[in-house]
C-alpha cells in the first residue's frame, strides 16, 4: 500500500497536501481499500470556513456513508468538479486525480498536529 | 478476559464465533483470489474479489461465479409431501408439474413471513425445498412443526453446495461442461444431469440477478473441483467470481424482495407485492389464508414500491419517506447506486396512497429531504 512522503495524514484516514497557504485534501488508499467502491461524493461547502474537525462532506459506497472531516480550518476554496460524474476517481487515484477539496489554511500551527506518511503507516498497518 | 494454564484466551463471545463459523467448500478458492471475507448467516463468505461495481456489470454483460452454498435446502418426500408443502407455502404447489420451480414464501401463523423460498418438485411426492441461510434453522424449526402430516423431512443444507452461473454467457458456458442441452431448460425448470465430471448436478434455469443463468446444485463431497471448472470454461467468455454485495445490487435492480430487508415476520405477502405467489385457489389451504384474503378483501394500509432518485442522493434500509408536507409516509428498506442506471434506487413501504408509479415522494437522506419519484419494477431492463 502506498503512503507518499510527501504528504500529512489523520487518523480519520485523510491525507493533505500543503501548497504554500492552501492545502489540497483528500482520502487514503488504506480508507479507499476498506471502502470499497465510491458511488458518491456530497460536498456542499465550498466557500464555507470551517474548524478543524468540522464536516464539510460525505463519501459513499456501496454498503456505507462515512463522513468527512477537516484536518485543519479553513475555508473551502475549491471541490474537484470531476467527482460528481466519476466519483470513482477516488478509488483509482486516491493521492492525485482524486483529490477532494482545496481549503485556505486559516491556522497553521494546526498542521502541528499532523501525522507523517510513517506515523500513519504505523496506524494502519 | 480469562487465563487458562498461563494462555490468554479472548471473550467468550468470540471463542464462540471462532468455533461456529462454517466454511464452503470453496472458502479457500475466495481467499487465493483476493477475496474480501466477511462473516454472513454463519458463514465466512465473499463480499467482493475485483470491486463490487465490475462484478456487477460483469454479471450483466457477460458472466460471473457466485458461491450460494451457505443457502439451506430441505427434501420433503412420500405420500405426505404434497400436503405439507401445500400448507406450508402461500404458493398452489397443485400447479406445480415434475421439473418445475416455484417461488413461494411460508406464512409464519401471524400474518408476516417465516422465509421465502424455491419449490422444486422433482416427482408426484418429491420436493426440494431452497431456503435462506440466515433463517435455515428458523425455517427447519417451523417445517418440522407444521408437519403434524408426517411427511418425510431431510434437512441437507450441510450436504449441498450450490453455485450460481449468471450473465447473457452462462448459457454458453456451462453447455461446455454437460452434454445435457441447456436450451431445453426454460425459465423456473430444472434437470438433474452431469455436469463439469460431477453426476446428478440439479442444473436449474433461476437466478437472483435477472442477468440470466443457472444455479447449479450438487454434494459437497464431489464438488470441490466444480469452481476451477467453470473459471476456466468461462476464460473465454470473461468470468469474474462474484461476492454477496453485487448480488445484492443486482437483486435490488430487479427490485427482488430481500428477507431481512423488504420482508419479515412483521410483512404481509401481499403488502410485499407477492400477491402472485398468494394463491387464494379452493385447493390451496395453506397457514394465513382466512387472514390474507380478509387483508386482502380489507385493502393493504402500506405496499411496498420501487423508487428512483430525482435529486441526487443515495436512499438506505431504514430512512424515512415523506410526503410534501414532510409527514412521514413510510421507511426505506433498501437502496443504492444502481450500477447500471447511474443513479440512486430503493424499495420502501410506504402508506397504500402514495403508492403509485409517477407519485413524488421524498427520502429524508441524512439531515436533508431528497425528492424521488416511484417507479414500476424492475428498474433495470436487460435490452
Amino acid at each position: 500500500m502506498n503512503f507518499p512522503q510527501n504528504l500529512k495524514y489523520t487518523k480519520d484516514h485523510e491525507w493533505l497536501k500543503i501548497d504554500g497557504d492552501s492545502a489540497f485534501i483528500g482520502i487514503t488508499e488504506f480508507a479507499v481499500s476498506e471502502l470499497g467502491d465510491i458511488v458518491f461524493i456530497e460536498i456542499e461547502t465550498q466557500g464555507e470556513t470551517l474548524a478543524q474537525g468540522d464536516t464539510f462532506g460525505s463519501v459513499e459506497a456501496v454498503k456505507t456513508v462515512s463522513d468527512l472531516f477537516m484536518p485543519v480550518g479553513g475555508e473551502i476554496l475549491e471541490v474537484n468538479p470531476t467527482l460528481e460524474d466519476t466519483p470513482e476517481l477516488v478509488n483509482s487515484s486516491p493521492y492525485d486525480e482524486g483529490w477532494l477539496v482545496k481549503i485556505k489554511i486559516e491556522n497553521s500551527d494546526e498542521l502541528n498536529g499532523l501525522l507523517s506518511a510513517d506515523d500513519y503507516k504505523s496506524i494502519v498497518g | 478476559m480469562c487465563e487458562i494454564s498461563g494462555f490468554n484466551i479472548l471473550s467468550p463471545e468470540l471463542h464462540l464465533i471462532i468455533i461456529l463459523m462454517k466454511y464452503t467448500i470453496f472458502n479457500e478458492k475466495h481467499k487465493a483470489a483476493g477475496a474480501k471475507m466477511v462473516e454472513f448467516a454463519g458463514f465466512e463468505m465473499p463480499v467482493e474479489y475485483s470491486g463490487v461495481t465490475n462484478e456487477h456489470i460483469n454479471v450483466r454483460e457477460k458472466v460471473g461465479l457466485f458461491d450460494v452454498s451457505h443457502m439451506g435446502e430441505f427434501w420433503i418426500k412420500g405420500d405426505m409431501a404434497r400436503d405439507l408443502v401445500q400448507k406450508i407455502t402461500s404458493n398452489d404447489v397443485d400447479k406445480l408439474e415434475p421439473g418445475k420451480i416455484q417461488y413461494s414464501c411460508f406464512p409464519n401463523g401471524k400474518g408476516g413471513i417465516v422465509d421465502d423460498l424455491l419449490v422444486y418438485k422433482y416427482e408426484k411426492n418429491k420436493y426440494l425445498l431452497v431456503v435462506n441461510a440466515s433463517n435455515m434453522e428458523k425455517d427447519w424449526a417451523w417445517v418440522k412443526e407444521c408437519n403434524t402430516m408426517n411427511a418425510e423431512i431431510e434437512n441437507a443444507s450441510d450436504d449441498i453446495s450450490q453455485v450460481a452461473v449468471q450473465g447473457p454467457m452462462a448459457v454458453n458456458l456451462l453447455q461446455k461442461l454437460t452434454d445435457t442441452d441447456l436450451s431445453n431448460i426454460p425459465y423456473y425448470s430444472f434437470k438433474t444431469a452431469k455436469l463439469g465430471g460431477i453426476d446428478e448436478v440439479i442444473i436449474s434455469n433461476t437466478g437472483y440477478t435477472g442477468a440470466g443463468g443457472f444455479e447449479l446444485y450438487f454434494y459437497s463431497s464431489e464438488g470441490n473441483a466444480i469452481w476451477d471448472k467453470i473459471m476456466e470454461a468461462g476464460k473465454e467468455f470473461g468470468i469474474l467470481p462474484a461476492g454477496l454485495a453485487s448480488r445484492d445490487t443486482l437483486r435490488l435492480e430487479m427490485g427482488f424482495c430481500l428477507y431481512g430487508n423488504e420482508i419479515n415476520d412483521t410483512t404481509s405477502p401481499l403488502e410485499a407485492g407477492l400477491g402472485w405467489i398468494t394463491k387464494f385457489t379452493e385447493n390451496n389451504n395453506f397457514i394465513d389464508k382466512e387472514f390474507l384474503l380478509k387483508q386482502k378483501e380489507a385493502g393493504l394500509k402500506r405496499k411496498l414500491v420501487g423508487f428512483e432518485m430525482i435529486d441526487r442522493g443515495i436512499p438506505r434500509q431504514h430512512y424515512t419517506v415523506v410526503n410534501a408536507a414532510n409527514e412521514e409516509i413510510g421507511e426505506v428498506t433498501s437502496g443504492t447506486m444502481s450500477p447500471m442506471l447511474k443513479k440512486g434506487i430503493g424499495m420502501a413501504y410506504v402508506k397504500s396512497e402514495y403508492a403509485l408509479t409517477g407519485r413524488e415522494i421524498f427520502i429524508s437522506v441524512r439531515n436533508k429531504d431528497l425528492k424521488a419519484q416511484i417507479v414500476k419494477l424492475p428498474f433495470y431492463k436487460a435490452v
